[in-house]
């Protein structure tokens, strides 16, 4: 198998495997702490309007991970620049 | 296919090039600041003869100053300018994909670490302004000096955080369309466009509450040791 491959493969694998793993824990964690936040407005319906606030700011930062990963593997697919560097050397 | 708006130049003389990016910045800053200025040129104090744009600018004003004074109940309508300005901009650019050609220059990493930058600065200015520049500078060596580099690695990584938590969020919108144009035409972009409006808002509401919670956090962490 020759490097343009090899780098072809791992970086399509890498980008799903990034996903793959890397949108569990967020996933969870966005589930644990809505499911928590509609306890607590169930149980306290006045502070609505702060748990939704705060809610919103957590989900923002647990969904940053996944966007982080996200943003690698749109790196690894269209933009990796192992790629870049062994197409450009192979085309002279 | 192009994941930023960067790469698409639009003109160029010499060694300036103008790119989407910058070109959709300027408009946005256009229409806000014509239309913020037309708008409030004939400014109505009584109860009958405000006008329409008038209203509507108003409720958006007052939304935001709610907003703020939940966090930082007091003091807080210092902090509306620079507020507001991050989700008005932030708002108006994802919004304005409902125009089509329209690329959203908030999904171009430059933007948004422009923004964040923004936010890394306005900060410290605020803290030391509250709290005077030796009392913010040491909150650094609290509890002890050995959680100085803790503090400064915090402080860069959630400045990041909020550049790639917008730049992510706007790109892997018009990527996800552009990818189901290809497969699934006509309906589901559609959809996936709606739902890119939703998440332009909440990002919008989000990068400025963000940065609304750090201001608070650093002017309010010396009124409450006084």
């Amino acid at each position: 198998m020759d490097t343009v491959s090899v780098i072809g493969i791992t970086s399509i694998a890498g980008a799903a495997l990034c996903m793959a793993i890397g949108s569990i824990g967020p996933a969870m964690g966005e589930g644990r702490a809505i499911a928590q936040a509609l306890r607590s407005i169930a149980q306290q319906p006045d502070e609505a309007g702060t748990l939704s606030r705060t809610l919103f700011i957590g989900l923002a930062m647990i969904e940053s991970i996944a966007i982080y990963c996200f943003v690698i593997a749109i790196i690894l697919i269209f933009a990796n620049p192992f790629w870049n560097l062994v197409v450009s050397k192979a085309g002279g | 296919m192009h994941i930023s708006p960067d790469q698409t130049t639009l003109w160029h003389w010499g060694f300036v090039h103008l790119n989407m990016t910058i070109a959709y910045t300027w408009i946005v800053m256009l229409l806000l600041t014509v239309g913020s200025s037309i708008v409030t040129r004939r400014l109505e104090n009584g109860d009958h003869s405000r006008s329409r744009w008038q209203n509507a600018f108003e409720i958006v004003v007052e939304t935001i100053r709610g907003q703020i004074r939940e966090i930082c109940p007091r003091g807080g309508d210092a902090y509306l300018p620079f507020v507001g300005t991050l989700f008005l901009f932030i708002a108006v650019a994802n919004l304005l994909d409902i125009v089509p050609g329209w690329r959203a220059p908030t999904g171009s990493l430059s933007t948004t670490a422009a923004l964040a930058i923004c936010v890394g600065v306005a900060v410290p200015v605020f803290g030391i302004r509250s709290q005077g520049t030796i009392e913010y500078l040491r909150h650094y060596l609290r509890p002890t000096f050995i959680m100085l580099p803790f503090h400064l690695l915090s402080e860069t990584s959630r400045n990041l955080a909020l550049a790639v938590r917008l730049f992510g969020n706007i790109m892997s919108g018009s990527m996800i369309v552009g990818i189901l144009l290809a497969i699934a035409p006509f309906f589901f972009p559609v959809l996936m466009q709606a739902l890119g409006l939703l998440t332009g808002m909440i990002q919008a509401y989000i990068f400025a509450i963000l940065a609304m919670v750090y201001i608070a956090a650093a002017v309010q962490r010396g009124q409450e040791e006084r």
